[in-house]
């Protein structure tokens, strides 16, 4: 008898593939879905008693495909189309790497698709790719299950209308997409670790995320962006245990318990950013993947390297020019070089960053370092206004305290 | 005679597991290996990084380097243990011991060491 969990971690792991290569067939996501489930019904029933399959991924395919032909019968007929559906038992055999990897991607594209809004895209990929449930996703989207049941299905309405084409890509189509698809992974992620991380849904987030872009990578096992991105997304994971007090409130990097930093995570993480450097072709995943890899070389915050970080940030800024990038180089900046030069900087980005927490925050901070209370009190003050969540307020709400303190 | 005991599974299944799952398994078969070094038998033992973090550099008159691991498999080497066996009896019994831990789908397998030098780490 197989273990459960096995079989759901197996279900779990073969989904986004087993629904790309349904959609292929079926060319219609809601089909592809169902037949992944009747598949998946038909494994816990099987795979239990007589053990799992070589290949789950085909196995699941294979019967899911099964199970949604008649399905898809119908309903040509009452739509009058007559396409054909391959039927040829082979068919498993000839799902080589080459056919998985335009599947997983075009499914991942059809989910990313630039006309749905950023909040959608996230939500209908975490629902089809990853499988999430509407709880779970309206849970890390802080929203209620009604509100998430109706975006996801806007989301699948418009993928339905956008017509995604489904021949083989060329290389540049296979590129355009492979950068969407990563863009959007990359969102996912952060939506799971830039807020409230203390909640469990969120840090699944992360972990989906994760899990996509190693899915992806063992496809495009030479894409030195992808490398970047993986290595980025576990570096920040690494602190994840370290990045919040019990009480939920935010932990800076520098104030950080290192030993809490997840070392496997780092160590792999440190490797693929190695071999994407080898491929001298840098990009702006490699270069934040470089940058928090210095971070997490450091073993204590006074022994980082921020010469090195803002050259970095200096590049990025040249690859993909935008004021946050700006404002991060500006911390590295006041690093190295003291408040003032990183003040000089950032008073330019006040029009930009004007709706900006971080922005605030900083200035504040700097401002604070330069004994300039009274301003740096206007700063946070602002802060504190935009903060998106407990912890964020929190934290400024130290830093007026300790002004307070000084003053008086 | 010493026999390597290879694993193999399907990482993308491995990897999905929950950070309990995963120490789970780890520590059943820490119960395995416990018993092995009780009975001095246990040599080294590794756990691999996925594949994603494998280099194949490819032999000829000038090397090729290459991203990703050296076969495409449907299961992944994940890690290796060297064991000291009696016969190919006891190294099957070992290899069922880890097997029953490890919850797991996937295969080892086992291959008597012709050299064995333990090295210097």
């Amino acid at each position: 008898m197989t273990d459960l969990a096995w079989i759901d971690a197996a279900l779990a792991s073969s989904r986004p593939q087993v629904v790309a290569a349904l959609v292929r067939y079926f060319r219609d996501v809601d089909a592809a879905e169902e037949a992944f489930q009747n598949a998946s019904l038909k494994a816990l029933e099987t795979w239990r008693t007589n053990g799992p399959p070589r290949d789950p991924t085909a196995w699941l395919i294979f019967v899911g495909r099964n199970s949604g032909i008649d399905a898809v019968r119908r309903a040509q007929k009452s739509t009058g189309l007559d396409g054909d559906i391959p039927v040829e038992p082979d068919i498993v055999d000839r799902l080589e790497t080459a056919d998985y990897r335009d599947d997983i991607l075009r499914l991942l594209f059809i989910c990313c698709h630039p006309e749905l809004p950023p909040a959608q895209q996230l939500a209908v990929a975490l629902r089809i790719v990853s499988g999430l449930t509407v709880p779970q996703i309206a849970r890390a989207f802080l929203v209620s299950e009604d509100a998430m049941e109706q975006r996801i299905t806007r989301a699948k309405q418009r993928i339905a209308r956008a017509e995604v084409p489904f021949e083989t890509p060329d290389a540049a189509e296979r590129a355009n997409r492979l950068a969407v698809v990563i863009a959007s992974i990359y969102l996912v992620f952060n939506e799971g670790y830039s807020t409230a991380s203390e909640q469990a849904a969120r840090s699944e987030l992360c972990s989906e995320a994760i899990r996509l872009g190693r899915l992806l990578l063992r496809m495009y096992p030479d894409e030195p962006e992808l490398m970047g991105l993986l290595a980025l997304m576990l570096l920040n994971h690494s602190r994840i245990d370290a990045r919040f007090d019990p009480g939920g409130e935010i932990i800076l990097l520098d104030a950080q318990d290192r030993s809490r930093w997840n070392r496997d995570a780092i160590a792999e993480g440190l490797v693929l950013l190695d071999k994407a450097i080898r491929h001298r072709s840098p990009g702006p995943y490699q270069i934040q993947a470089a940058i928090a890899a210095l971070h997490a070389r450091a073993p204590t915050p006074a022994e980082t390297d921020w010469h090195q970080i803002e050259l970095l940030y200096a590049t990025l800024e040249r690859l993909q020019p935008s004021p946050i990038v700006t404002l991060n180089r500006a911390v590295a900046v006041s690093k190295s070089r003291g408040p003032a030069s990183a003040l000089a900087m950032i008073d330019p980005l006040a029009g930009p960053l004007d709706h900006y927490f971080h922005f605030h925050g900083l200035r504040g901070a700097l401002l604070e370092q330069l004994g300039r209370g009274a301003d740096a009190h206007t700063c946070f003050k602002r802060a504190i206004a935009l903060a998106r969540s407990p912890a964020e307020a929190a934290h400024i709400r130290q830093h007026l305290d300790a002004l307070k303190n000084s003053s008086s | 005679m010493l026999y390597a005991i290879f694993c193999y599974d399907n990482e993308a299944v491995t990897c999905a597991w929950s950070k309990e799952k995963d120490a789970e398994v780890m520590a059943k078969l820490g119960v395995v290996q416990d018993k092995l070094i009780a009975e001095k038998r246990l040599g080294p033992v590794a756990r691999l990084m996925p594949t994603t973090a494998a280099t194949t550099v490819r032999k000829g008159k000038e090397p090729i380097v290459m991203d990703g691991p050296f076969a495409e498999t449907k299961e992944q080497l994940l890690g290796f243990y060297v064991v000291e066996c009696a016969d190919l009896d006891q190294a099957i019994a070992t290899a069922k011991e880890l097997a029953a831990a490890s919850g797991s789908a996937g295969a080892f397998e086992l291959r008597p060491l012709q050299i064995f030098r333990p090295g210097v780490l």
